[in-house]
């Protein structure tokens, strides 16, 4: 139970500033890890929002949904450091700017 | 009324003969040797003769209009319109006209066309001609009508570019079925506003609807409409002015084609309408009195441009243009019954003409400038008779076949307006003289065809005959024209007493025929005067082109430009190209193509994708590979969506 003393507002503030550093991390970073776990505090920043508002109004969807949030968030995880690990083989950086083989 | 009453006459099998003939001829008639072709030719198209002859043998035990049901075509909401046949007095004319002389040039043409190399195409063409005209005159709607109308517009359309080779033949063609196309323009929203206020096109319907309606003199209306409609399409089909420009233009078909189609049977299709919907006429004065005037004027016109052609075809072009305009003069006039005895009548005597002619060009070897003929009257002893009776026929001579159909007409043109009457005995005067001009310039005199083969004329499939002496042609030829110098000869007889207008007269009403006998002093002195033309223009002929052949080239030449006019055919094909050819294909060239065309419609496509790929030059751009630049969109994008919501929020408070 979040203490009634707590308003909601604080958690959203809260809630977007994680999401906001995770922008700006993922905006201004080059290293593909760094860029990766900018994204994992994007999605946590929304989750904490999510089980704000469900305690807020008592409403389970939202916690639901935040299981769902890390299972995926697990899953990317997986999946992107064997992506990491296989860029960094055959590029030999892990330096976006130069991972760039797709322009045009 | 009731059909059960009726025998089934099965009439459903007088058109489909010759479909079957026609779809054997086109489909095996190729690999089939000559006598084969000869063979299927012949037996449907005499098959449908003689079935028409089995129908008119029961027909006085039926209860007429006789109805026949063949098979549901379209069925929609209130209106239907079915494969019905439909049998009464006009039609049976019709039918046996139709049949007769068609399996006559049938015969015929097997004689004529034995040298052409598409032997088995012209008698597939025709016996599908045969098809679609038995189609128009038995139909039971107007539909059905229009199939077969179409369908004879397309079987002449075939016939007339049948040497397609030929490019007058292909562009004559082309001709003959765009002026149709003008003519059935009109007789198609003729069949719209009959849809529209009687919600049928069965005959019997449509008639029985518009019976009760009142006569429209004071203004005109929706039959008055109907009725003028219906006459742009009789004019398209049956040659009138201003649509007759085809059919002089169509003599370049073979001549049986000429014959049939373009004599006997198809162009008097307009007058089998216009009939077929007197009860319409009826009740639109205004409407008649357009028929009267137009058949008048194409009568007087037609027939003065026949005296001054060269081409024996193209004299009998424009007298089968004069004639259809007699009897368009006799529908204007109410006296339906009159039109149709001279259909018949001319169906005979045409007929024969153009058969004759044939056999004239096939004896002087496709030549057919009449000024290179001359003295044929010994070489072709038969065919000069059976063109002289035909002639006489023509031109009004008693007691002939002509003399008694267009005495008619024109006893019944004086009823209503001597005018008409006065004008009808001038171009019977002109007939008789361009007609027995024709006779002596082709038949009397000296033969002259010996410069025959300097000139572009023989290119008519008669090569192989060479030239030599003018020949005879084979008894499959004469034999034809025998049978219709009988009848051109007798044929007339059947309007003795009034009888053909009697055995008519359940189809037109009897009003017609009344009041007669009050004024018989007066028909037999109109008589005398269309004798006295008749006679005086066979005078004058004889007197310019047997006794003094040199007089007609001083006339000719003191009328100076106004001959040149006539020879010139009124310069009505030139007014017309000018006035409607040209700008149609400079509007289409010009404007439709190139402006609307290219510089509007294709520029529009062309230049959406011009812009396209220039926009898209530009943009792909942002496709950077980056993907801190993918981000940095990403999150503009997400940003400028935030800002709008929270714009949307500030405006709803």
């Amino acid at each position: 139970m979040v203490p009634s003393y707590v308003p909601l507002s604080y958690y959203l503030l809260l809630s977007g500033f994680l999401f906001a550093c995770g922008v700006v991390g993922f905006l201004i970073k080059r290293n593909i890890i760094t860029i990766f776990m900018s994204i994992e505090l994007m999605l946590n920043g929304v989750n904490l929002s999510f089980v704000a508002f469900a305690a807020h109004w008592h409403a389970l969807a939202g916690q639901v949904f935040v299981f769902f949030v890390m299972v995926v968030a697990a899953a990317e995880a997986a999946v992107g450091l064997a992506i990491i690990i296989s860029v960094y083989r055959t590029r030999e950086t892990l330096n976006v700017d130069q991972v760039n083989l797709l322009k045009l | 009324m009731n059909p059960n009453l009726n025998p089934n006459l099965n009439l459903w099998v007088i058109p489909i003969l010759p479909l079957a003939g026609a779809a054997i001829n086109g489909f095996l008639g190729k690999k089939a040797s000559r006598a084969g072709v000869t063979a299927v030719a012949l037996f449907f198209s005499g098959a449908a003769f003689a079935w028409a002859l089995v129908v008119a043998a029961r027909f006085s035990s039926l209860s007429l209009p006789y109805h026949e049901f063949f098979a549901h075509w379209i069925r929609s909401g209130g209106f239907s319109a079915d494969f019905a046949f439909y049998l009464d007095q006009l039609s049976l004319v019709m039918l046996l006209v139709v049949t007769g002389i068609g399996f006559l040039i049938h015969v015929y043409s097997v004689g004529y066309m034995w040298d052409d190399p598409s032997y088995y195409r012209f008698f597939s063409y025709l016996n599908l001609f045969m098809f679609f005209m038995l189609t128009l005159v038995l139909a039971g709607n107007y539909l059905q009508m229009f199939i077969g109308w179409e369908g004879v517009g397309l079987a002449s359309y075939l016939l007339i570019g049948f040497w397609f080779t030929k490019d007058s033949a292909a562009s004559a063609g082309k001709k003959a079925f765009i002026v149709n196309r003008i003519g059935d323009f009109g007789f198609l929203i003729a069949l719209f506003l009959l849809i529209k206020h009687f919600g049928s096109l069965n005959f019997d319907q449509v008639f029985g609807a518009v019976v009760p309606l009142p006569v429209e003199t004071a203004d005109a209306g929706l039959l008055t409409a109907i009725g003028i409609l219906l006459m742009v399409g009789a004019c398209g089909k049956s040659a009138q002015i201003p649509l007759y420009v085809w059919l002089p233009d169509a003599m370049e078909g073979p001549t049986p084609v000429s014959a049939l189609i373009h004599a006997a049977t198809m162009v008097t299709a307009g007058v089998y309408m216009v009939s077929r919907s007197h009860v319409i006429f009826e009740r639109a004065p205004l409407a008649l009195t357009v028929v009267a005037i137009i058949g008048t004027l194409t009568a007087f016109f037609a027939a003065t441009i026949g005296i001054a052609q060269t081409d024996i075809k193209k004299v009998l072009a424009y007298s089968t243009i004069s004639q259809l305009g007699y009897m368009f003069m006799a529908c204007g006039v109410g006296a339906f019954s009159a039109g149709i005895f001279h259909l018949m009548t001319h169906a005979f005597f045409k007929g024969l003409l153009f058969l004759g002619a044939g056999s004239v060009i096939h004896a002087v070897g496709g030549e057919q400038d009449m000024r290179k003929m001359g003295g044929l009257k010994s070489f072709i002893p038969v065919t000069f008779g059976t063109m002289l009776i035909a002639t006489l026929a023509i031109a009004g001579v008693p007691p002939l076949a002509g003399f008694w159909s267009k005495d008619e007409i024109l006893w019944k043109a004086y009823q209503v307006s001597p005018v008409y009457w006065g004008i009808g005995v001038v171009t019977a005067f002109i007939t008789s003289f361009y007609m027995f001009r024709l006779l002596y310039m082709t038949f009397f005199g000296d033969y002259c065809g010996a410069q025959v083969d300097a000139h572009g004329h023989s290119s008519h499939g008669h090569d192989a005959h060479g030239h030599g002496e003018p020949h005879e042609s084979p008894m499959v030829m004469l034999v034809p024209l025998m049978i219709l110098a009988l009848l051109s000869l007798v044929g007339g007889f059947v309007g003795w007493g009034n009888h053909f207008e009697h055995f008519l007269a359940p189809v037109f009403g009897a009003g017609e025929t009344a009041g007669e006998a009050a004024t018989s002093i007066t028909e037999w002195l109109l008589m005398g005067v269309s004798i006295i033309a008749a006679a005086s223009g066979w005078i004058l002929a004889y007197l310019l082109y047997c006794k003094r052949p040199e007089l007609p080239q001083k006339i000719t030449d003191s009328l100076g430009s106004f001959y040149v006019t006539v020879v010139h055919k009124y310069y009505i094909d030139e007014l017309y190209a000018v006035l409607f050819v040209k700008p149609l294909i400079d509007g289409s060239m010009r404007i439709l193509w190139q402006d609307v065309d290219r510089k509007t419609i294709d520029a529009a496509v062309n230049d959406a994708g011009d812009g396209a790929r220039h926009v898209s030059d530009e943009v792909r751009h942002m496709q950077s590979g980056n993907i801190r630049s993918y981000a940095g969109w990403i999150s503009a994008g997400a940003g400028v969506v935030i800002a709008f919501m929270i714009w949307m929020w500030m405006e709803a408070r």
